[in-house]
């Protein structure tokens, strides 16, 4: 069984600054992880690799310093891990960052079974980048998986997530998987896993490497732009009261009651 | 270009959904923003745009495409066959790609919910176009037809506004509960066309074998009144308190982000974008501070009150009402006076 994992570094919680003036956004290479659900999917990676004598790819697209990403997931026990790193991927939207993870996919581990992700990133929320490349591979994809219960004559037996409930689903051939936190919690790299990644060969895979044109990366190779970014301007200008003692409290607390049953709330 | 295509650009399209032969809420949600969207200009006198629903699924009665229509669709694009009775993205991709391709609409919305992050992502690729998801806010220019989608960036920090300048349909998401849909007019017109799929579906090879109901409870998304606590509780113990006032206002408990990663609450009660998306008739927040990812997830609440010792919190922008304090001292006060209100 060849299993792809795919994963992306993030900033940490916390570690985003903007720039209350410019609007800036002021991050620190330093304070990046892996992003928290992708550790998830290594886990389900890991132990399918454990029951069916599994191979495990990891990938990851990103500047030079993802180094750490991809050797945490050797840490954790992946077998091969690589880097897509470039120029000219900066700026790719998730069309972009699909062609070109289809492509790395493509050229390492076509014969793969099963590709695996985290449902979202933690910094871009869209969720659109393990189904964008399941697409671009001509592959089914399920989401929100949370049980992955065999693999048998190349059928995958699921649980995923949908609206009020689970769904028990089956995927014959390679799939693509965005898995949720309930899919197993992620083991810690052990002392040897960690000597391993260490030492470990992370090859780089680039534009040329993988066959891709400059019109198919980055800003070229993405439909959508941003415009602009701002500071949303949601402003009701409400009522404001200002509690500094017995008699203050006393007020708000009628206001408030007046403000409910003026508009029948209470 | 004729008249015809200029029309076009105003045009909205909207995927809708059904399961079992029954159209979702999601699909009103998302009439009503594409009537808006449509809409607009209408008051200075320029010609009114369609609204389009688009829908795959096993074929469908008569009386569920009318709905459609009555919740403010003027043209209904039913794709049926049995072989779309279940759900799997690949498959109705396919299904839905040749009409898309042959019509070419500008735009295509859709429900932020199981089903369309899965199916947008994977026919934005087939399609070769962008998609934006989780936008708060459209604008659609008429002229241009360009669409503007508005969405949290940078893991909530921040808002930006994002276009798909060449590739067509220009896609975008919304979540379920941004938006409550139209009163419905049994009376409007419109029209509906049953689509066979063109050529024959090639099946997926996802099969669903079984649905495993969650217990039953009422989900925040449904309720009309919400109480939301923020890191300003200060630790788990002070939640009974807070269960305590909002059974006094018939309210459910929902929470920030920050209370459910410290375990304090589940991640079903979590709001904002990394959780569900509500607008409830009434949002009580006790102790939130307002990030812009949470109110992302609820900023278009009916009422919002607030309550918060920070003066400079960002929820105050947001509120209808709000009181600089501490909620431990608000909280008894406020529970005592509703107990001793006059009816």
């Amino acid at each position: 069984m060849k299993i792809v994992v795919l994963i992306k570094q993030v900033p940490e919680p916390g570690s985003v600054q903007i720039d209350e003036v410019t609007g800036t956004v002021q991050r620190r290479e330093a304070d990046a992880v892996v992003n928290p659900i992708d550790l998830h999917a290594l886990e389900s990676a890991l132990r399918l690799a454990n029951v069916y004598n599994g191979m495990t790819y990891v990938f990851s697209m990103g500047p030079k310093s993802a180094d750490f990403a991809v050797r945490e997931a050797l840490a954790m026990g992946i077998d091969s891990a690589f880097l897509l790193s470039d120029r000219a991927f900066a700026g790719s939207d998730t069309y972009a960052t699909s062609t070109i993870l289809a492509a790395a996919i493509r050229a390492i581990v076509p014969d793969f079974d099963v590709i695996l992700c985290g449902e979202r990133a933690s910094d871009g929320d869209t969720g659109q980048v393990g189904p964008e490349v399941a697409a671009a591979l001509g592959i089914p994809v399920v989401t929100w998986v949370s049980r992955i219960n065999s693999w048998h004559n190349g059928t995958l037996e699921l649980c995923h997530r949908l609206e009020g409930g689970q769904e028990e689903v089956s995927v014959t051939g390679p799939a693509l998987l965005t898995v949720n936190k309930e899919v197993g919690v992620p083991r810690l790299p052990t002392l040897t896993g960690k000597r391993r990644a260490r030492s470990a060969d992370v090859p780089v895979l680039t534009r040329q490497s993988l066959n891709l044109s400059l019109e198919e990366t980055g800003q070229k190779g993405s439909p959508t732009s941003i415009v602009k970014i701002f500071r949303p301007q949601w402003l009701r200008r409400g009522v404001m009261c200002h509690v500094t003692g017995g008699e203050s409290l006393a007020s708000a607390v009628n206001q408030l009651v007046d403000h409910l049953e003026e508009k029948e709330l209470i | 270009m004729t008249t015809q295509q200029e029309s076009l650009r105003g045009d909205v399209w909207i995927l809708s959904r059904q399961n079992g032969g029954v159209i979702q809420p999601i699909s009103f949600e998302l009439l009503a923003r594409a009537r808006d969207l449509a809409d607009k200009n209408a008051e200075s006198g320029e010609c009114g745009f369609q609204v389009h629903a688009l829908l795959a699924g096993p074929p469908m009665p008569e009386s569920e495409l009318q709905r459609l229509i009555a919740y403010g669709a003027d043209q209904v694009h039913a794709i049926e066959s049995e072989d779309l009775t279940s759900f799997s993205a690949d498959l109705y991709a396919k299904a839905l790609l040749p009409f898309i391709r042959r019509v070419g609409p500008m735009n295509l919305l859709a429900g932020a919910d199981s089903q369309g992050r899965a199916l947008m992502p994977y026919l934005a690729r087939l399609l070769a176009t962008g998609l934006t998801a989780d936008c708060t806010e459209l604008y659609l220019d008429h002229a241009t037809g360009l669409l503007l989608q508005t969405r949290p960036a940078i893991g909530g920090h921040i808002m930006a506004t994002i276009q798909c300048k060449e590739s067509r349909p220009q896609m975008a998401t919304v979540r379920p509960r941004s938006r409550r849909p139209r009163t419905p007019d049994a009376s409007r017109q419109g029209t509906i066309f049953r689509i066979v799929p063109e050529s024959p579906m090639t099946r997926s090879t996802v099969r669903v074998r079984n649905f495993l109901p969650d217990p039953v409870e009422k989900s925040i998304e449904d309720a009309e009144r919400i109480v939301v606590v923020g890191r300003g509780i200060k630790k788990a113990e002070n939640l009974p308190k807070i269960f305590e006032f909002a059974k006094a206002v018939d309210a459910a408990v929902g929470a920030t982000r920050e209370v459910v990663d410290r375990g304090w609450l589940d991640y079903a009660c979590q709001i904002g974008l990394s959780g569900r998306t509500v607008t409830p008739r009434l949002y009580i927040g006790l102790g939130v501070s307002g990030a812009i990812q949470h109110m992302a997830g609820m900023q278009t609440a009916e009422t919002i009150i607030a309550v918060n010792r920070d003066p400079d919190a960002p929820i105050f922008h947001i509120a209808d009402f709000g009181i600089v304090g501490d909620l431990f001292d608000v909280l008894p006060e406020l529970i005592t006076r509703l107990r001793t209100r006059v009816h």
